[in-house]
């Protein structure tokens, strides 16, 4: 056993670099630039995190313990990171003893390799899904597609971004970015059986995808879920939704597979009064969401006969050892903290590259699969994908305190990259500022700067590396002179005896 | 080293590296509330009323006529095998009885159910199931389009604390608020997706 303790702990490793959807392919602001011209996209958005929002706030302030719930909510998941080896022999056995059967799994790669076996096993050539985060963080359904096995995504909102070959853009709403009439264009080119006269009423919609899929949940032998919680001392398991195709999939296949990260524990079956109030009014804005379904293991007669619960670390365990950022962990993946971003509200999701957007995967992306694993690692510039306005701080449910977590981590990213440009003029100025002489002829030497200013005085493009600043804004140009050449003239020396008198009158 | 231990010891290693303080859980959250018949009923009638579902009150002795009328005239009714048989004796459909040997896919000729409850919050609206005789395994209350449940008012809670509080985390527990919805196609709301398109809630008020 590693946990032979010989004095200096192993560094836990970071996720695998390519192996799922942790890592986009270029930096949070280039991926901006594309999405900021995406008008229907921020049209959407824009509208979709408004109307959340708005129903947020109010259930939060319908409960008069509100803030009681959440520093229970946060005590909570911080009691179990604290003890999260114990609670984890405990859910497992729990789970076992319930006649479940308990996997674990180092990271994506080996979570894929379990469940495609599983499936593979059960000659299953088809296998439902219901919506989970963790599934698409280690991309389950492309290993699974490339082992021959079709992977049906049963959430509407997760069928429209399959069918379309598209990526979510939300977590609770991933399709958010797509109108009426291009979903019905994705129906009618890549759903089996459509009705070829579907008009783009989301009635008619809806209704489609509950006649394209009932078939699927009356004939699949099995389905694959996520976990909202896992209940350490019961081996209870829950997911939380609202369309039905949940409770289709934990209850109609032969073999259920639930792929659960390691953090998701809460530690008493009790603790569930907590989040299952936190959780519907932070997400949807809702009392409580349609449906709620809770398990334990193997029930006779009502259910799967085989259960298999995948627990995945990938990542978790190197946030787990950072004692400020493993408070990303805490996080019961609600969304509140996207719907009130003013930059998510902008960028959308996909602008992350990763599939944990928004303020949370700006802090938990970068400590899942790290953010100095190559040159120009993109996830990188995750951590300065905020203004810091500490909005989605007073929405979590679970109180993490996202905004101290983002300037942690941008510390840590300047710690690591010594020798950036940036790094390398941080460095000159530390000298230039540590001596009043120098000082004095750097101020000097800086108005260099302004052959660069435009006829408004302001310098709208700066060459490399200085670019990256100016890409977002302007730099007002150097002035003529120095404040302390202006002190040291006849006019500064002027206005100061003038701005004297005024004083002395005033007194007086 | 099998993954298992791979695992638990990087959590320890991980643990081991920056030691986390004891945690103490505050819960001066409200829990054990209680409030007379009359305003939890109230309470439970106005959510679900949000949630689109309709409620129907009658007295236990009206049972059976609330139940037929809240299934109104469909052809075939499934019930669970502990149900109260004097519920169903005024519906004017065919009544069969679920069981764990019926394949699930005869469910999808059945017009609507008949079921009880566990257990259900006035606050957020919320009906519990928990597979018990009188509420047939989970598939039963899923696969019709059409669930008439009845809930007698003893059984009816304040708030989440007190619900989840008389649970046997054992069962296989299914927490129903309105009839199933989406809202994934530009927010709007949708109802009935995948399962009972309508919902009908009966209270017993004497139950």
């Amino acid at each position: 056993m590693s946990s032979a303790f010989l004095g200096i702990p192993t560094p836990p490793p970071r996720a695998p670099y390519a192996t799922g959807h942790l890592r986009g392919d270029q930096s949070f602001p280039d991926a901006a630039h594309t999405a900021l011209d995406n008008t229907q996209q921020r049209r959407n958005l824009g509208k979709a995190t408004a109307t959340i929002r708005g129903k947020r706030d109010r259930m939060a302030d319908e409960l008069p313990d509100w803030e009681e719930l959440r520093s229970a909510g946060a005590a909570l998941k911080a009691d179990v990171l604290a003890r999260l080896p114990e609670l984890l022999e405990r859910f497992e056995r729990e789970v076992t003893e319930r006649g479940g059967v308990v996997h674990w799994a180092r990271d994506a790669d080996e979570a894929n390799e379990i469940v495609t076996r599983l499936v593979a096993e059960k000659g299953s050539d088809e296998v439902l899904k219901v919506k989970s985060m963790a599934t698409q963080e280690i991309g389950l359904n492309e290993h699974l597609e490339s082992a021959g096995i079709a992977p049906v995504e049963t959430d509407l909102a997760e069928l429209i971004v399959q069918l379309g070959a598209d990526r979510p853009s939300h977590i609770l709403v991933p399709a958010i970015h797509r109108n009426r009439a291009e979903i019905r264009d994705i129906f009618l080119r890549e759903m089996p059986g459509v009705d070829p006269n579907l008009d783009d009423d989301p009635v008619r919609l809806a209704e489609e995808a509950r006649k394209y899929l009932r078939s699927k949940f009356m004939s699949t032998r099995v389905a694959i879920s996520g976990a909202n919680f896992g209940v350490a001392d019961t081996g209870t398991l829950s997911v939380v939704e609202s369309e039905g195709n949940g409770r289709m999939c934990l209850t109609m296949p032969e073999t259920l597979i639930t792929v659960m990260g390691i953090e998701k524990l809460v530690p008493s079956f009790t603790d569930l009064e907590v989040f299952l109030q936190l959780l519907p009014r932070s997400s949807t804005g809702e009392r409580m969401n349609p449906y709620t379904s809770m398990w334990t293991g193997v029930t006779e007669g009502d259910g799967p006969g085989e259960f298999h619960l995948v627990l995945l670390d990938n990542g978790r365990s190197a946030t787990l050892a950072d004692g400020v950022g493993r408070e990303a962990l805490q996080c019961i993946r609600c969304s509140a903290c996207l719907n009130v971003c003013p930059v998510y509200e902008r960028t959308g999701g996909k602008a992350y590259g990763s599939t944990y957007p928004g303020p949370i995967g700006a802090v938990l992306t970068p400590q899942l699969a790290g953010m100095h694993e190559s040159r120009d690692d993109p996830n990188a510039s995750l951590p300065y994908a905020s203004s810091l306005c500490g909005a989605c701080y007073d929405v979590c449910p679970v109180k993490i305190d996202i905004p101290s977590l983002l300037v942690e981590l941008r510390h840590q990213h300047v710690e690591q990259s010594r020798y950036t440009a940036e790094a390398a003029m941080m460095r000159a100025s530390s000298l230039a500022m540590s001596s009043a002489k120098r000082f004095t002829k750097a101020q000097r030497a800086s108005r260099l700067g302004r052959v660069l200013g435009g006829a408004d005085g302001r310098i709208s493009a700066l060459p490399p590396p200085l670019n990256a600043w100016t890409s977002a804004r302007d730099l007002p140009a150097p002035p003529k002179r120095t404040f302390r050449e202006w002190w040291d003239s006849e006019d500064g020396r002027e206005a100061v005896r003038a701005a004297r008198r005024e004083a002395e009158r005033g007194e007086s | 080293m099998n993954a298992r231990d791979v695992v638990l010891g990087r959590v320890r290693d991980a643990l081991a590296a920056a030691p986390p303080e004891p945690v103490t859980v505050p819960r001066d959250y409200r829990g054990r509330r209680e409030l007379p018949d009359e305003q939890r009923m109230e309470l439970l009638v106005d959510r679900l009323g949000e949630y689109r579902a309709d409620v129907y009150r009658c007295s236990v002795a009206e049972t059976a006529a609330t139940v037929a009328e809240a299934l109104g005239d469909v052809r075939l009714v499934a019930v669970p095998g502990g149900l109260d048989g004097s519920w169903t004796e005024e519906l004017t459909g065919r009544v069969e009885v679920d069981s764990a040997e019926l394949p699930v896919r005869w469910l999808e000729d059945v017009d609507g159910v008949v079921t009880s409850s566990a257990v259900t919050c006035a606050e957020t609206g919320t009906v519990f199931l928990d597979a018990s005789a009188d509420q047939g395994r989970r598939a039963l209350t899923l696969v019709p389009d059409l669930h008439v449940c009845v809930v007698d008012l003893s059984s009816v809670v304040v708030g989440v604390p007190e619900a989840v509080g008389r649970l046997d985390p054992v069962r296989p527990t299914t927490m129903i608020s309105g009839p199933s919805a989406t809202s994934d196609i530009e927010l709007d709301r949708v109802e009935g997706v995948h399962g009972p398109r309508t919902l009908r809630v009966v209270v017993r008020v004497d139950g």
